[in-house]
């Protein structure tokens, strides 16, 4: 009875443990067999312990090379989207403007549609075109499905500043570039910055769009998608690792900095 | 897109009686929106209208395509393929579910049980998404695998029976069956779904929590008449971010299914870039599309809450 009474108490905790697990089981299975020694091409049975595929981890022909087209597609999206993003973020929540309706929806239907959709039409659209396919169709298409994603990110944080800070700077007779790059800039920056992050994690894991419109060109997703088909390297689980302990080390680091400032401020 | 259900009153800035913010620079805000707003024209929304028309094609490859109205492609695309229509709608729907009933009482854990482990789970709810899903979709092959740890788990439980008997797996296998692309879809767009239910449940006031008490309801009774009620901003808003992507997936599918689990998505892939067939592809996209959009725009009428941008 004490048991069922505790497991009462503590359901929600114990469900949203679990769920925990089932979200971080697929890591942990990555990061232990990136030190597997695979008898065959797959590698997806535990044989024995090694750690070749740490020692050399671009020993797979075309990865590293698939890795590196992978990250600069994402720079530059990211690039792209998060200047034309905050942009449309900046107009939408500042200005007065005709066919704001038809903008929103605009913005807002990229994120409403099935990846496939998007990836089928806008290769009709190249093929319609002639265009080469590779790099820079890659590209044109990050940029347009993370575009959406960071005018939702900036406008939140623009939409929740005070509108007198602006109107202080310009009392002080602040400069319209001097207000905007002293007072408006450093207020958005974390929405921006939320943007930016959102759109490299994005671009760089993007697999169904990439794969219409890549051509013959290699991303790191699609060098993952092939190996399923024809052997899967240790190597791929090293990356994986790798990628997953940055990005919580990036988050805590950041995470830290954001506690000392705030108890700087306090 | 947790931001996505942050919908604060909208500022005016030239609200009655408060002067607009520049006086000059009537046309800034076109300035500002053309470049933004001319890529989504030209790489979003044209491509529709590309693929719309290429729909009504007929021809093939070596001859050239031309327009001829030819809507007869619609009618043989759903006939041809009206189980993998039913199959996508039925996985992502059951991936929908399975999500918000896993995800919430993680959400609600991070929300307001969580204390000081807060920021901990939060960054491990997030980071997976910076490893590639398709190498964390290749572990379940590893997780699920033919008399591995969990198969047998479930098979010494006789759990596997039931579900054979369901049609959801075949016999003593998880793996290329129904049961593991939902399980892998499941997975896959959790995360989609703990985000915004957690910025619902974040913004309640405890003090609801505790008014419920003082009144004598049980903890199950506040739930479901004032936590519940509260976050559905959070449950929409989580339901569409996991069905929309859900039902257009191929990869789960394909990399955790078999031929007999072959969603839409599988067909406008092989179509459009193996069997170059591009008048049915873009016909099943197109249908695709309608059918999501119907589905959201019904959906969101009903649940009521349309401040979702």
């Amino acid at each position: 009875m004490a048991l069922v009474n505790w497991l009462k108490r503590h359901f929600v905790v114990i469900a949203g443990l679990l769920t925990l697990g089932y979200l971080l089981l697929p890591n942990i299975v990555v990061t232990v067999f990136s030190f597997n020694k695979p008898k065959g091409r797959f590698n997806y049975q535990w044989q024995q312990f090694s750690t070749d595929a740490w020692k050399d981890p671009c020993g797979v022909a075309d990865m590293c090379g698939s890795l590196s087209i992978s990250l600069q597609i994402a720079f530059w999206a990211t690039v792209g989207a998060t200047v034309l993003g905050s942009m449309i973020a900046f107009a939408l929540v500042r200005y007065r403007f005709r066919a704001r309706g038809t903008v929103n929806s605009l913005i807002f239907l990229p994120m409403a549609m099935p990846e496939v959709v998007m990836a089928a039409s806008l290769l009709t659209l190249f093929l319609n075109l002639g265009a080469q396919l590779g790099f820079w169709t890659i590209l044109i298409a990050h940029i347009m499905f993370c575009l959406s994603f960071v005018v939702v990110a900036v406008k939140a944080r623009v939409m929740s500043m005070d509108p007198r800070l602006e109107e202080a700077a310009r009392d002080l007779y602040a400069s319209p570039v001097q207000t905007f790059l002293r007072v408006t800039l450093p207020i958005a920056a974390p929405g921006i910055a939320a943007g930016a992050l959102l759109s490299f994690a994005l671009s760089f894991d993007d697999f169904i769009i990439t794969n219409f419109n890549a051509g013959s060109t290699v991303t790191f997703p699609m060098f993952v998608w092939g190996s399923a088909q024809r052997g899967t390297p240790v190597q791929i689980n090293v990356i994986g690792t790798t990628m997953f302990l940055v990005a919580v080390l990036l988050v805590l680091v950041s995470m830290v900095i954001g506690n000392r400032r705030n108890r700087q401020k306090a | 897109m947790a931001t996505l259900t942050e919908a604060p009153p909208p500022l005016s800035p030239t609200a009655p009686g408060k002067k607009p913010p520049r006086k000059r620079g009537r046309f800034t805000p076109y300035w500002l929106l053309l470049p933004g707003i001319l890529w989504l024209l030209v790489f979003f929304a044209l491509p529709m209208i590309y693929q719309a028309s290429t729909s009504v094609q007929t021809g093939s490859l070596e001859t050239g395509y031309k327009v001829t109205w030819h809507f007869a492609t619609y009618w043989d695309a759903l006939a041809d393929y009206w189980p993998q229509f039913l199959r996508s709608i039925l996985y992502a729907g059951a991936a929908t579910i399975l999500c918000l009933v896993l995800g919430y009482p993680l959400a609600y854990l991070i929300a307001f049980r969580a204390g000081r482990w807060r920021n901990l789970i939060m960054v491990l709810v997030i980071a997976p998404f910076f490893t590639s899903f398709l190498i964390r979709t290749l572990a379940w092959k590893t997780i699920l695998a033919d008399g591995g740890p969990v198969v047998g788990a479930l098979n010494s439980l006789h759990v596997l029976d039931v579900t054979s008997w369901l049609g959801w797996t075949t016999g003593d296998r998880v793996l290329a069956t129904p049961l593991a692309v939902v399980c892998g879809l499941t997975y896959n767009f959790l995360p989609f779904m703990i985000l915004p239910l957690y910025t619902s449940l974040e913004r309640i006031d405890g003090r609801l929590h505790e008014a419920a008490g003082d009144l004598y309801a049980k903890p199950v009774t506040t739930f479901r008449k004032v936590t519940f009620p509260l976050s559905m901003p959070g449950v929409v808003s989580g339901t569409l971010l996991t069905f929309i992507p859900a039902a257009g997936d191929y990869v789960n599918a394909e990399l955790l299914g078999s031929t007999d689990t072959r969603m839409i998505g599988n067909v406008i892939q092989t179509q459009f870039l193996r069997i170059l067939d591009y008048p049915t592809a873009a016909a099943l996209s197109f249908i695709l599309m309608a059918a999501i959009l119907l589905m959201v725009t019904f959906y969101i009428r009903k649940s009521g809450t349309e401040d979702l941008v």
